[in-house]
């Protein structure tokens, strides 16, 4: 094999390998930093190797390995700076936590949900949201600070920044590097799928033409909510996110005209949709439903978009099921905006003066005040009872109020066509 | 990136002859770690030619070819559809699998089309058709 070629075959053994890697040593050492160090230091170790040698039956286990000897060699290097500073009597808490014994026994620990407990950390809620999306998506996607610096439109110092400063915010936190049990473990676990969707949702958001690693983070986001599924099966709420991820995505390719422009649901080109993304949704939300979590926030969504992936056509959408389940929603996570989506449900599943019914609790309510979509909904549905006339006005007013050009002209297009 | 991940068939699957019980377990867990990798999206096993039947194409003749096919190497006994970083990754995962047949066998890794494949073939007509359409049905 060429040299290239064998670097390129280590580089991928190792990125398939890195999160475990990082994810067993973090365990060790209580320290993501030094962890990830030692992941390097073992790739570059395997590059000078393995060319000689080949690769290894279990690369896994002999990256870890050589980790582990380079951080037995520096714990035993620290350990001998510390009695020479005679620091012994501060470090000795720290040390006896780290010390070769306590390594080789973690070593021979069932250590099957490492990885899961890393994911747990990186996802800590001590961090915030922005902090543990980059995280994540350098610990466990492997993506590079230049990569996640594109993917969220900032300059690479900054994230570059708020990856030290969240590995110095967890080293001073020092949480357990597990799988949080007990009453912890609801929000433990709601932190995680909050970053999880946040990274989905930033991909989303990224419209054509941009950097390509911006879509990516939807894919990425994926094999996040794909790996916990497969690392915590008995989990609703990790299936009902999972469940709207992939049923979000099956809509990648028809939400954008050939323009760049986004395309509202209703006119897609539903032959578009991807069908296997569709299927794994909707079978993850079974799932869900199975689990007894249908009433779960992620769950609920996902009904939501399961009801439009199940219509072949716009026309046969069971918008009686979409109005129960935002009324469900609304118990479960109240939203102004999720009154308006709800009205809108109504609107469609019972006509519209149901809808307006349901705006005119949100205004006496007072709330989305100068928001667009709000006479926006209220225009669709005046005209939609043939008071053209009150549907001109409301859809001027959104149109006053829409600060996006293109929303401003259909808005606009809409009035017009009042007459 | 999504691939398909052919098991090509040999005298054995073509034959019928079911995996062994320690195939089966050995394949359940390179499943299960392709699960918890997050890169698995779907898979399934395909019976031997014997029970297919082709449709062949001429200008407008249709002809139906009963199974078996001869050039056994060519022909599919399995698959999974994987969502992989790149081919080099697909490639490496592939390595993993056991062997999945009794004797020597191959699998085949083709990715799949993706829409940033199609930009040369949409062509500004094609373009402005569906941005009619669109509007279109935006103003109905």
């Amino acid at each position: 094999m060429a040299a290239t070629d064998i670097h390129q075959t280590i580089e991928t053994v190792f990125r398939i390998e890195r999160a475990r890697l990082i994810a067993g040593l973090a365990r060790m050492l209580r320290d993501v930093g030094r962890a990830e160090e030692l992941a390097q230091d073992a790739l570059v170790t395997a590059l000078t190797d393995w060319p000689k040698t080949g690769v290894p039956d279990n690369p896994g286990a002999w990256l870890m390995a050589a980790a582990k000897r380079r951080a037995i060699d520096g714990i035993r290097r620290d350990q001998m700076l510390a009695r020479k500073h005679a620091e012994i009597g501060r470090d000795l808490e720290d040390a006896r936590d780290t010390s070769v014994e306590a390594i080789e026994a973690a070593l021979d620990d069932d250590l099957g949900d490492e990885l899961l407990g890393l994911i747990f950390t990186a996802c800590h809620p001590v961090l915030s949201a922005e902090a543990r999306a980059a995280l994540t998506l350098r610990l466990i996607g492997g993506l590079t600070t230049d990569e996640i610096a594109r993917a969220f439109l900032s300059s690479e110092a900054t994230i570059a920044q708020r990856i030290v400063r969240a590995k110095k915010t967890l080293g001073k936190a020092r949480p357990a590097f597990e799988v949080p049990r007990g009453t912890d473990r609801r929000q433990r676990l709601a932190s995680v799928l909050e970053v999880i969707y946040l990274i989905f949702n930033e991909g989303y958001a990224a419209t054509a033409g941009e950097d390509l690693i911006r879509p990516a983070l939807c894919a990425e986001a994926q094999r996040l909510g794909r790996i916990l599924a497969g690392l915590m099966p008995d989990e609703p709420e990790v299936f009902g996110l999972l469940a709207l991820m992939e049923i979000q995505a099956s809509r990648l390719a028809a939400r954008v005209g050939p323009d760049g422009s986004a395309i509202p649901l209703p006119e897609q080109n539903r032959a578009r949709w991807d069908g296997l993304l569709i299927r794994r949704g909707l079978a993850a939300l079974e799932r869900t439903e199975m689990l007894g979590g249908a009433r779960g926030p992620y769950a609920l969504q996902a009904a939501l978009a399961a009801c439009h992936a199940r219509a072949r056509r716009a026309e046969e959408t069971d918008w009686h099921r979409i109005a129960a389940l935002y009324d469900t929603l609304q118990e479960v996570t109240p939203s102004p905006v999720v009154d308006l989506n709800r009205a809108v449900a109504h609107s469609m599943a019972y006509g519209p003066e149901a809808g307006l019914a349901l705006l005119a609790e949100i205004d006496a309510a007072g709330r989305l005040r100068g928001y667009a979509p709000l006479p926006a909904a209220r225009g669709d549905f005046l005209f939609r009872l043939g008071r053209h006339a009150d549907a001109r006005l409301a859809f001027e007013q959104a149109a006053a109020l829409s600060r996006n050009e293109r929303e401003k002209a259909f808005l606009l297009r809409r009035a017009a066509a009042c007459g | 990136m999504r691939v398909m991940v052919m098991v090509k068939a040999t005298k054995d699957s073509e034959a019928g002859i079911m995996p062994s019980p320690e195939l089966f377990e050995a394949m359940g867990k390179f499943n299960e770690e392709l699960v918890n990798a997050g890169i698995m999206l779907t898979g399934d096993g395909l019976k031997p030619s014997s029970q297919g039947k082709r449709v062949a194409f001429d200008g407008p003749n249709r002809t139906v070819i009963d199974g078996p096919f001869a050039e056994t190497r060519e022909l599919v006994a399995g698959f999974w559809i994987w969502e992989v970083k790149d081919m080099a990754e697909a490639v490496e995962w592939a390595k993993r699998c056991p062997n999945p047949m009794p004797g020597p066998s191959e699998l085949e890794i083709r990715p799949f089309y993706e829409m940033a494949d199609f930009a040369d073939v949409i062509t500004p007509e094609l373009a402005e058709q569906e941005e009619r359409l669109r509007v279109k049905l935006a103003d109905r």
